[in-house]
């Protein structure tokens, strides 16, 4: 069997004297979309942020694509890399964030080709081609003009998806995508992250979409008090939790 | 519906009515709410009338103005030279002090301690010391180096030399005061505006792998320029009042134009008020460019275009009730 995708070992984070991730460790195969669910403040956003080297570790390994994320290790001993090479790893991630971030003073197509713009330097009319492609993906291709704020809160996460797949990234993190959407407008973007499950994209999403983690998610990942507790097939997890405290989490959520 | 209300009865016969003809209301016609009006608004406009008309009369009976003599003045070349030599200070200063402001201030909010250091320290002096001050100094800077040179420090070996008293000119030390003087007030107002944006703009472009420079030149301060636009248009105007500082050290800037006319004839009022009038006419035209700049980075974030309308939108209400028309649109000041 090939390597996984996305590898944490015993990664520790925390924040002032607040432990974020006490040891986590986790396994995502290539092509997977797996879920992170948990109550909040169980460090799941700030584990996406570290697999994405937006925030630095202070313990563990993580490794996506068999490459080791944000250091380079050396007779033992971590070095955290340049800025070139964290800018070029982080390229080779998207993120999908709760509040979107779009840039505001940008139209949808100038958000998507902002990165192949800047940071492949594509031309502007091979940008602009693959840009519109994207937004007709996410089934927006006549909004390519509008200002996000002329868009609605599904709209503007599905720019931002998008936005997220123009660097053709190895994985897609999704950073609870859906809750700061109005409950009409959830559909259209989990069907989004739906049809790109189906695509071979590796995929990991925070969320607390019950439905959309058994029916799209191959794993569930459940975490409590900046811990896993429990991983595993999604039906399995969500249908027989071994954990006490899983069985508690998703009563709640139900 | 509910009979129990009398209103029931009333919206059932005004959609009856509609039916046959559409009210006013669904041809979507402009609601014609009157403003309430209060006799103490009607006194207050009524005084500032009085007021303006007495002002007016004041300034055209007192012979002390000698309008004559400012009408001579207005276009004399003299003054106009001047007014050439103000905008130059302004637009160099203003140029360096911006340059240089958006590096201060972006060095300030580094997470590197000497950056922070520098620019903090840069900014508590030149904000500290009066304007006035250091103008002077930086003309007598002769006295404290009487060589400029360039090359390395601690007494090395030179590669350029100047005289200072044929570098530093007044007008050289008028526009390096002024500008290293608003540099630090400018690199306040920078600092402010990349505070203002949203941290998850510098999360986002980072995530999507954008070099640190590039986050801030194409996410983080194209945003913050909506809260840097408005405050540089006033330190602009400030800065053209400044420049009248410089007649102190001698350059021929507009006060300094009027001031060696009037030592001169002794006209001291009437060419006091060429000057004025000067300013006020550079400092209307900015503002009316500040206008369109301010639109122009707001791109996006646009509510509507009409957004720098209601201030002046009201105030034609105001005439049009009293009877004054501004030549604008007679819909809007019947309403």
């Amino acid at each position: 069997m090939s390597s996984p995708m996305v590898h944490a070992e015993a990664v520790v984070k925390s924040f002032g004297r607040t432990p974020v991730l006490r040891g986590i460790t986790l396994t995502v195969e290539r092509g997977e979309t797996a879920c992170i669910m948990g109550p909040s403040g169980s460090g799941k956003s700030t584990l996406l942020r570290c697999i994405h080297h937006l925030e630095a570790i202070e313990a563990g390994r993580i490794y996506v694509d068999d490459e080791l994320v944000g250091y380079s290790e050396r007779g033992g001993k971590l070095r955290e890399l340049g800025r070139k090479e964290i800018c070029r790893q982080r390229a080779q991630m998207g993120m999908v964030f709760q509040h979107f971030h779009l840039f505001p003073h940008m139209t949808a197509l100038k958000n998507v080709m902002e990165a192949p713009l800047r940071v492949k330097k594509l031309r502007p009319d091979e940008a602009a081609r693959a840009g519109l492609e994207l937004l007709d993906r996410v089934g927006l291709a006549d909004k390519a003009d509008s200002y996000p704020r002329h868009l609605s809160g599904g709209q503007q996460q599905r720019v931002a998806i998008a936005r997220a797949l123009a660097m053709r990234p190895k994985v897609l993190l999704f950073d609870e995508p859906t809750s700061a959407l109005d409950p009409e407008l959830v559909g259209e973007v989990l069907s989004v992250i739906r049809d790109l499950a189906h695509t071979g994209i590796t995929m990991l999403v925070v969320t607390h979409e019950i439905g959309f983690a058994r029916e799209a998610g191959d794993s569930v990942i459940v975490m409590d008090q900046s811990s896993v507790i429990e991983a595993g097939p999604a039906r399995d997890v969500l249908s027989n939790p071994l954990h006490e405290r899983t069985m508690k989490f998703l009563s709640t959520i139900l | 519906m509910d009979d129990a209300r009398p209103s029931g009865t009333r919206e059932v016969s005004a959609r009856a009515h509609a039916i046959a003809a559409p009210t006013d209301f669904e041809r979507g016609a402009p609601i014609k709410a009157a403003r309430s009006q209060s006799p103490v608004k009607w006194f207050f406009t009524g005084l500032v009338f009085v007021l303006a008309a007495w002002l007016a009369y004041a300034l055209v009976t007192n012979p002390g103005f000698q309008w004559q003599v400012v009408r001579e003045y207005l276009f004399a070349e003299p003054i106009l030279a001047g007014v050439l030599v103000t905008i130059e200070i302004v637009a160099l200063s203003m140029s360096i002090a911006i340059a240089l402001g958006i590096v201060l201030g972006v060095l300030r909010l580094s997470r590197n301690n000497t950056a922070y250091v520098v620019s903090s320290a840069y900014v508590w002096f030149f904000r500290g010391t009066p304007v006035l001050v250091q103008l002077i100094f930086w003309y007598n800077l002769a006295s404290l180096y009487p060589q400029i040179q360039l090359g390395i420090p601690f007494d090395g070996p030179k590669l350029l030399s100047f005289d200072s008293n044929v570098v530093m000119t007044s007008f050289v030390a008028a526009v390096i005061a002024l500008s290293l003087n608003e540099a630090a007030y400018y690199a306040e107002i920078v600092r402010g505006g990349v505070l203002s944006v949203e941290s998850g703009q510098a999360l986002a472009a980072k995530a999507l792998g954008l070099s640190p420079v590039q986050i801030y030149r194409r996410i983080v301060l194209p945003q913050a320029m909506r809260a840097i636009v408005p405050p540089t248009g006033n330190q602009i105007i400030a800065m053209l009042k400044y420049s009248a500082l410089a007649s102190v050290i001698a350059v021929q800037e507009l006060l300094y134009s009027a001031q060696s006319i009037y030592s001169r004839t002794f006209e001291t009022i009437p060419l006091l008020i060429v000057a004025s009038l000067w300013y006020l006419v550079l400092v209307t035209s900015l503002s009316m460019g500040q206008r369109y700049v301010e639109r122009y980075f707001s791109r996006g974030a646009m509510v509507e275009p009409g957004r720098f309308a209601p201030a002046g939108k009201r105030m034609t209400d105001v005439f049009a009730r009293t009877g004054v028309h501004l030549g604008r649109r007679s819909s809007e000041g019947s309403r």
